[in-house]
């Protein structure tokens, strides 16, 4: 049984709290996972420049090429994992044995992975439109009008509390290692195998190891990752979002409320959109802060949720390794009995309807797990609560509201697909500070552009822009 | 754990015998002194009436306990407080502590002089190599109206030191990682080791000291980034306790934090296990050897731990097996027949120093664990 221990900037550490990480459908212990508390983690903090160090020893253009190799590596080869080797196949078995999620989505999130770091360089360019690298590794320099320009590093590592369940999130610190910017993770409990193949997949690639520091632990090595750290990132619930809003240290990623707005003008021709709308709701089984969780249009709301109920409604729980499986488990039943009964308070308000309900049981009780199959609802108006939630499953409002009113309503929307050929309400869409990722036309939104940032672009985050003024000295008399 | 670990030798099995005869002849005393209409207190002379036995006629043994029911701690929430003094104690001035209190009605207990003597017990196994008499000490951690503030402070003055006191209030530090107030956690944990860095720079020859480990920890990193170290502000012995403690946490503190193991010039801690109603278990001493494995003793035959089965809290686990804690408190202030803690741990032997069980790797019941708030100072 593979086991996987701290990495203490490069070293690995033989921790004396081991855990099991157990196969969600059987209980069965799939891999032993060591941990480490605060006091380890916050004395390894106070190293954190050396991290940088070892990245300043090589340009931004040669971690690109390792970055490059290391996607290559991630995705096709046998690597360094823990005590043992691991293979892409016994990668995928194994997530998909600890998060519940469907083996082929595993792979999906792999290639995902792989692509965003194989394109590093691209992704890089387009977010600090067209930089020289160089400049941000040197803190200054000149773009050719004449003016210098600085960008000063405000870490010396990037710091990120990584969630349990969703190997998709992985993508957003990757650019910190080509951005010479160390890593301090904290891995979630039954995901550490992203973060450990991904730093092997560095290493193997000629990234220098003391780059790197995954701290498995409890709160307190999370808590120590965040005080410690000048930049860090949390992935968590609304609640984790708010208690750290407005705080410039920590980039905070929960839900995303992601919705499809439909314009006036075209949703007469609703069922031209429904394959996008369908994979919006239901792709990754509905767990991504980036799946649709409000469908919003002034009219044939009914029929729009009704379309999407027969599509999805009847997709059930299919064993992990088939490969038409849509739904991911929930490792803890609890959440999915407590999502359920969330969702049944939502249902008995007055003007909400279940528009699944002839498509059976959603909640899918197991052993050691449960599922909950894809619900459509209908709300006659923004007014009902239904119309603001978003849960771990696929789950989708589809609200009638005028369109007048949908930009005021809609509330905070990291994704908000905008089908629409109006000029006005693209202008206005395009100003709504309420939606982050705008798109304007047919797009899912679930498809992201990696050449354009999201929630925040992590050069804003990782470098402040300053000026960097220079003047000859003089000579001194005599001299 | 093999069965030869398991064996004991002659000697300590002798000793673990005479110890068992000493309990059973303190039991008996005890439970008279409690259940005796002149000296009992008001809360077990009416218990009596309910437990269906006659505690002054059938309790022979230590084992006899077993025969109450075990003792609920919601008993010792809200009053009167003084139904739990003993009449033959009447009169004497009564200290009350608490635990808990987060929410509702905290749990009270009285003690008269308890504190004093487990902590004098507590005194008996401390190096003087390491806790020099005379030595002033810190105190870092809950006073208020926890125990631990005079009781440590009269283990200073047994010792013939003075004590300097750090308060913290954990029940504020609970509200402030419900509410999510984390910056403020951070900066009430800064306010409490600055005080502690305060004292221990001042000049005040502090060589000995209590905290939890959580603030030992914070302490020992306040001191480094000042360029210093708990070594270099003359600290020699350190007991810490009070909330969870692990090998790791204890390797790390003597590998990382404390300047090696004690044997290569670190400074020596010992961690210790106890709350309100039993008093204080010692250490059995850790070493890198043993894997740094706690091993808790109980003050027997004032106090009493077991591990007893998940299924059966009357039935004790064999050596080296996992269960529940089951602590006794017989003293001739407070008298409990079995409380089932919210810890669990395995069953440990007894050896030459401690000839009774031990408990080990102690953690919270994972029946409770997702409920429980632990370690928050």
């Amino acid at each position: 049984m593979i086991t996987l221990q701290p990495l203490r900037w490069g070293k690995p550490y033989e921790s004396m709290e081991i855990k099991d990480i157990v196969h969600f459908d059987t209980g069965e212990p799939i891999a032993k996972f060591g941990s480490v508390g605060g006091g380890i983690v916050g004395r390894d903090m106070k190293q954190a420049h050396k991290a940088r160090e070892a990245l300043l020893k090589y340009s931004p253009a040669e971690l690109i090429e390792m970055s490059k190799k290391a996607a290559d590596l991630f995705e096709n080869a046998e690597l360094p994992v823990g005590d043992t080797t691991q293979s892409v196949d016994e990668f995928v078995h194994q997530q998909s044995a600890s998060t519940g999620l469907p083996e082929h989505m595993c792979r999906s999130n792999l290639k995902k992975n792989s692509f965003v770091l194989s394109h590093m360089d691209e992704i890089l360019n387009c977010l600090t439109r067209g930089l020289d690298l160089n400049i941000l590794s040197k803190g200054y320099g000149e773009e050719g009008r004449g003016v210098i320009v600085s960008y000063q590093a405000q870490t010396p590592i990037l710091g990120a509390i990584l969630p349990n369940n969703s190997p998709g999130v992985h993508t957003l610190w990757l650019p910190a290692i080509p951005l010479q910017i160390g890593l301090a993770l904290k891995p979630g409990s039954q995901e550490p195998w992203t973060p450990y193949r991904m730093v092997s997949a560095f290493i193997q690639a000629g990234v220098p190891a003391e780059a790197f520091g995954l701290y498995p632990g409890g709160h307190d090595a999370g808590g120590a990752i965040m005080t410690k750290t000048p930049r860090s990132m949390i992935f968590g619930s609304a609640q984790t979002v708010a208690q750290h809003a407005g705080n410039p240290k920590v980039q905070a990623h929960g839900p995303g409320w992601s919705k499809i707005l439909i314009g006036d003008d075209i949703v007469d021709d609703w069922e031209l959109y429904l394959d996008m709308m369908v994979e919006s709701v239901l792709s990754n089984s509905g767990r991504s802060c980036i799946n649709c969780s409000g469908i919003w249009a002034s009219r044939h709301t009914r029929e729009i949720a009704q379309a999407i109920a027969q599509r999805i409604g009847p997709v059930d729980v299919l064993p992990p390794t088939d490969e038409s499986a849509q739904l991911a488990a929930f490792t803890v039943p609890a959440m999915a009995t407590g999502t359920h009964a969330m969702v049944q308070q939502d249902l008995a308000e007055q003007g909400v309807t279940d528009m699944t309900a002839e498509y059976g049981d959603k909640l899918i009780e197991r052993e050691h797990c449960a599922y909950l199959r894809p619900m459509v609802v209908h709300a006659d108006s923004p007014e009902r609560g239904v119309a603001m939630k978003e849960y771990m499953f696929p789950f989708v409002s589809v609200v009638e509201c005028p369109q007048a009113e949908m930009l005021r309503r809609i509330g905070p929307t990291l994704v908000g697909t905008v089908l629409t050929r109006d000029p006005a309400l693209i202008a206005a869409a395009g100003a709504s500070v309420d939606i982050d990722r705008v798109n304007i036309g047919p797009i899912a939104t679930n498809r992201l552009n990696w050449l354009q940032p999201h929630e925040g672009n992590i050069i804003d985050f990782l470098y402040r822009s300053r000026a960097y003024q220079t003047a000859d000295m003089p000579v001194a008399a005599g001299a | 754990m093999s069965a030869v670990e398991n064996s004991i030798s002659d000697d300590v099995a002798k000793s673990a015998s005479d110890a068992r005869d000493r309990l059973n002849e303190h039991t008996l005393k005890i439970v008279h002194w409690h259940f005796s209409e002149e000296t009992g207190s008001p809360f077990w002379l009416e218990k009596k009436a309910e437990l269906g036995f006659d505690p002054l006629k059938d309790v022979k043994s230590f084992d006899d306990l077993k025969k109450f029911p075990n003792f609920e701690d919601e008993w010792l929430r809200g009053g009167p407080v003084d139904r739990w003094v003993p009449k033959g104690h009447a009169g004497k001035p009564v200290y009350v502590f608490e635990t808990g209190g987060t929410t509702g009605i905290p749990k009270s207990r009285m003690v008269i002089e308890d504190h004093w003597k487990d902590y004098e017990l507590f005194s008996d196994t401390l190096p003087d190599k390491y806790f020099p008499r005379g030595a002033n000490w810190l105190m870092l951690g809950p006073s208020g109206p926890r125990r631990l503030r005079l009781a440590v402070e009269h283990l200073a003055q047994y010792r013939g030191g003075i004590c300097f006191c750090i308060d913290l209030d954990p029940r504020w530090v609970v509200k402030l990682i419900k509410k999510g107030w984390m910056e403020h956690l951070e900066e009430y944990k800064k306010h409490c080791i600055d005080q502690a860095v305060t004292v221990l720079t001042a000049g005040h020859s502090i060589e000995c000291m209590f905290a939890t480990p959580k603030l030992l920890e914070s302490l020992g990193e306040a001191l480094e980034e000042r360029g210093t170290s708990l070594k270099e502000v003359g600290i020699k012995g350190i007991f810490s306790g009070g909330t969870e403690f692990t090998p790791q946490w204890t390797r790390f503190a003597v590998e990382e934090m404390l300047g090696g193991p004690v044997e290569e010039g670190g400074v020596y801690m010992t961690p210790t296990y106890g709350n309100t109603l039993m008093g204080l278990a010692c250490s059995k001493p850790i070493s890198a050897a043993d894997g740094y494995k706690i091993s808790y003793y109980a003050p027997q035959p004032r106090a009493v731990t077991e591990v007893v089965s998940f299924d059966d809290y009357n039935q004790v686990v064999g050596i080296g097996e996992t269960g529940r804690v089951k602590l006794y408190t017989l003293t001739d202030e407070f008298f409990v027949p079995g409380f089932m803690e919210r810890d669990e741990g395995e069953r440990e032997a007894p050896f030459d120093l401690y000839p009774w069980d031990g408990v080990s790797g102690v953690r919270p019941f994972h029946e409770l664990a997702s409920a429980t708030t632990v370690g928050v100072y």
